[in-house]
């Protein structure tokens, strides 16, 4: 394993964490590179929050923003 | 025992967002209200399998995924979707250097913590789902909004895990960019 990832790999690994159950290896080269990259670990926060904000979606009470909202 | 009616009374109260989780998924009024009329149906001949442990909403919730599931099952075989063309991911290459680092870091977002800010987010993302193309955001919303496994897609869409994966990085890559435009 190199010793540190490019921010390209971690974006495509930080991605697969949400889908599958990385292993000890991936989880510990990401660690490594967010120790020393900001904007990798901006990028896995903002994935976060991307994924939290999905879930929100339909619960959202909102007016629409294409809707025929009369007011 | 409640009268009838009025189990259908709560059931017609949750229309609405049957509606909404519905059409966030299939992208089709007509389909999305088809899925809605089956749901309560079902809920309504199946009364008996409400134990109300669960909340109406998340009962309901739960028919209404598998008939949503069904409805992709049977749209995935029109050969509109089948044509869409398939990248690899690499089209987000552009975003590195040629030694892997960003051409341009992400930024920290600010947290969407009040009302108003949870609600321009969430529409802005709504309008960031609206342009991607129909085949990701069909697999993406499979993943974060109905909470289905990487499995059940592969399964249902007849792509392999792989594909799956790309697909879903190419969705979160691509809606990354757009609110890294219309929120930060």
């Amino acid at each position: 394993m190199k010793m540190m990832l490019p921010c390209r790999e971690v974006t495509r690994l930080v991605s697969q964490g949400l889908d599958r159950r990385l292993g000890f290896g991936e989880r510990v080269a990401l660690r490594v590179h967010f120790a020393m990259c900001e904007g990798c670990g901006n990028f896995e926060r903002q994935m976060k929050l991307l994924r939290e904000a999905v879930r929100q979606l339909a619960e959202a009470d909102r007016p629409r923003e294409t809707g025929s909202q009369s007011t | 025992m409640p009268p009838p009616d009025d189990f259908q009374t709560k059931l017609e109260g949750q229309r609405a967002y049957l509606l909404r989780f519905a059409t966030l998924q299939l992208r089709d009024a007509d389909r999305a209200e088809d899925c809605v009329q089956e749901t309560l149906l079902a809920a309504l001949t199946g009364e008996g399998g409400f134990d109300g442990r669960s909340s109406l909403r998340t009962w309901l919730t739960g028919i209404l995924k598998h008939k949503i599931v069904d409805a992709i099952r049977r749209s995935s075989r029109e050969p509109a979707m089948a044509l869409e063309p398939e990248g690899d991911g690499s089209e987000f290459d552009a975003l590195f250097d040629p030694r892997g680092h960003w051409a341009e870091a992400p930024s920290a977002w600010e947290r969407p913590d009040s009302a108003l800010e949870r609600s321009q987010f969430l529409a802005a993302l709504e309008t960031c789902l609206g342009q991607l193309p129909a085949r990701t955001a069909r697999a993406f919303m499979m993943r974060e909004h109905m909470g289905l496994e990487t499995e059940e897609i592969c399964k249902e869409l007849g792509i392999t895990a792989t594909n799956c994966w790309v697909m879903l990085y190419r969705a979160r890559m691509a809606l990354r960019l757009c609110l890294e435009r219309t929120w930060k």
